[in-house]
């Protein structure tokens, strides 16, 4: 990716720009955040619990008097994780089988096709329980699930890269040089779908934080000592009525992480295409 | 129509291969359903009869066989928690969720429609912007975290609404809403996009000049072109209508389906978490199906060519 296309991409739009300066500064604030703040994400006070937001604790503390500020923000490095995880294993899987699908015989491509049709039709958290009852529950359980259910998405996209390039002049003639299918798929097609991937991986982002935060909600992900975003509102829920801030701050975060995540990945594909889609082609407006 | 009637003979296909993933999945784990069943503390002989009088010691293709059998004949087995049958538990729960799930998603269409149609009439100017500025905020919230909010607000504060649990009518104006959120903002979005593309086309600039109005030029010949995707937008919305089920249905105590599936993932009660995961994804498909088939009924060039 050249830096004169992001450039290129800033110049676009006002929710791009929000997007990326929101990603940007979760960035920043995930990596010296905690250093800044210097607190204990799990420091109990118990001589103040269900403190309301004041100068000391800025967002206020939860029912065990820890400070919920610096929990959001042991919390934002755990989403980033969260994400980072589940994508890297949803991509790692289903990228390589789309592209050897999209240059595999007939059969072969509508083997793996079915396949990923099948795990299309499971609605999303349905498999993640189904995962999660499988393996227990647990952070990387869950991500795990998540990834599950991403994989379709990622083995379509390979595909639709690699089927579109197939019949390319400079790939057949690699293959005409003695070019293995293996080495032209992961030397020279793959790196031109770095763009394609960029922009989906952005786009699941908003879905992974949602999911993970949902499985950790309902206690079936992270647990209870984690600073993870759904595990704290689980743990506010039963103070709600008597304080509100233990739930209000985490979804408050959640929500501004997935509008930047979304605002970001929205930019980039109006800058670069829906990913897997011929931009040539001229695709029919957002979808 | 061909592509419909592909889709239509691909649906028991993909069922069979769903079905095969669960079963293969569930009975892949280690650990004795029979044992389970019976308890820890049952003599061996009993749990060796249960274990044959549930076909658990067949080869798998053989148990795999007869589960399918016994599922055509809407039999999923016993839950593990309390020996119910599956089918009893899950159609006891299922008007609870079929009804909260339909209003929520008869509330998402009556919000994305028009709220998309006035976005794409207007396209550009500050009520668009605010409508597609709403639709991401509204995509980007957790369902959970607008619920505790809600109840928070309207049932512990303002005693407006009840907290939770199913009952009159009132009991079903928060979750609806919480539900409806992602459906109606993906709707909205999608009503817009589908309409701008249309709206550039050149027989509506054919419309306006020959003096329609701008509503009968959006209503009659604007809207029919662009219903389709919508259309198939709505019905891909059901999968993602059934997990913000899991989540709303699960915070509010709903009595409902997802409710269940949740419950019976945290009390590894394979028997009802198979017969839910089956009967969701036969919702997708007969919704994505019913989809299809709407958009074949709508649209005459889908009618006569494959």
């Amino acid at each position: 990716m050249r830096w004169r296309l992001w450039r290129r991409a800033g110049a676009s739009s006002l929710p791009f720009r929000l997007g990326a300066a929101l990603c940007g500064g979760a960035l920043v604030l995930a990596l010296v955040g905690p250093a800044l703040l210097g607190g204990d994400p799990s420091a109990q006070d118990l001589y103040h619990v269900l403190q309301p937001p004041s100068w000391r604790h800025p967002c206020g503390t939860d029912a065990f008097g820890r400070d919920i500020l610096v929990r959001l923000v042991y919390g934002l490095r755990l989403t980033l994780m969260e994400i980072a995880v589940s994508l890297t294993v949803a991509a790692g899987i289903g990228v390589p089988i789309g592209l050897f699908a999209g240059f595999a015989p007939r059969w072969v491509d509508g083997a793996v096709m079915t396949i990923s049709d099948v795990l299309f039709a499971f609605p999303g958290l349905v498999l993640a329980l189904l995962v999660v009852s499988l393996l227990g529950p647990g952070l990387f359980h869950a991500l795990l699930a998540i990834a599950a259910f991403s994989v379709p998405v990622y083995i379509r996209l390979g595909r639709t890269l690699a089927a579109g390039m197939r019949h390319l002049l400079w790939v057949e003639a690699l293959t005409v040089l003695g070019a293995g299918r293996t080495r032209v798929l992961l030397r020279h097609v793959l790196p031109n779908a770095a763009t394609p991937l960029l922009v989906q991986a952005t786009l699941s982002g908003g879905t992974v934080v949602l999911a993970a935060a949902s499985l950790s909600f309902l206690g079936l992900g992270a647990q209870p000592p984690l600073p993870e975003w759904g595990t704290m509102m689980s743990d506010g829920r039963n103070a709600l009525g008597a304080a509100f801030w233990p739930c209000l701050f985490p979804g408050l975060s959640i929500a501004v992480t997935v509008i930047g995540l979304n605002c970001l990945g929205d930019g980039l594909r109006e800058r670069f295409g829906a990913p897997g889609e011929d931009r040539r082609a001229g695709s029919g407006g957002e979808v | 129509m061909m592509g419909f009637l592909r889709r239509a003979a691909a649906l028991p296909l993909i069922m069979l291969g769903v079905s095969v993933a669960v079963f293969v999945a569930i009975h892949a784990l280690p650990g004795d359903p029979a044992r389970l069943l019976a308890g820890q503390q049952a003599p061996e002989a009993v749990v060796a009869a249960l274990r044959h009088r549930l076909g658990l010691d067949l080869p798998l293709p053989a148990q795999y066989g007869r589960f399918l059998l016994h599922a055509l004949h809407g039999d999923f087995g016993l839950s593990l928690r309390n020996g119910v049958p599956v089918a009893t538990l899950v159609l006891g729960r299922l008007p609870y969720s079929l009804a909260l799930g339909g209003l929520a998603y008869m509330l998402a269409l009556l919000v994305g429609i028009p709220g998309g149609i006035v976005a794409a009439a207007r396209a550009g100017s500050w009520a668009d912007h605010l409508l597609t500025g709403l639709t991401l905020i509204g995509a980007s919230l957790a369902g959970f975290w607008v619920a505790l909010l809600g109840m928070e607000v309207f049932a512990v504060r303002l005693h407006w609404l009840p907290l939770m649990g199913a009952g009159g009518w009132r009991h079903y104006v928060m979750p609806a809403c919480v539900l409806a959120l992602l459906p109606a903002a993906l709707i909205l979005r999608m009503t817009r996009a589908g309409l701008v593309t249309v709206l550039r086309q050149d027989y509506i600039r054919t419309a306006r000049a020959k003096g329609l109005s701008p509503r009968r030029v959006m209503l009659r010949h604007a809207l029919p072109n662009a219903l389709a995707p919508i259309i198939a937008v709505s019905a891909l919305n059901i999968g993602s209508l059934i997990s913000g089920a899991v989540v709303t249905e699960t915070v509010f105590d709903w009595p409902g389906v997802a409710r269940l599936l949740v419950d019976s993932v945290r009390y590894r009660d394979y028997p009802v978490i198979q017969g839910i995961t089956l009967l969701s994804v036969l919702g997708v498909l007969l919704a994505t199906l019913a989809a299809d088939a709407a958009i074949a009924l709508l649209d005459p060039r889908q009618r006569r060519m494959s």
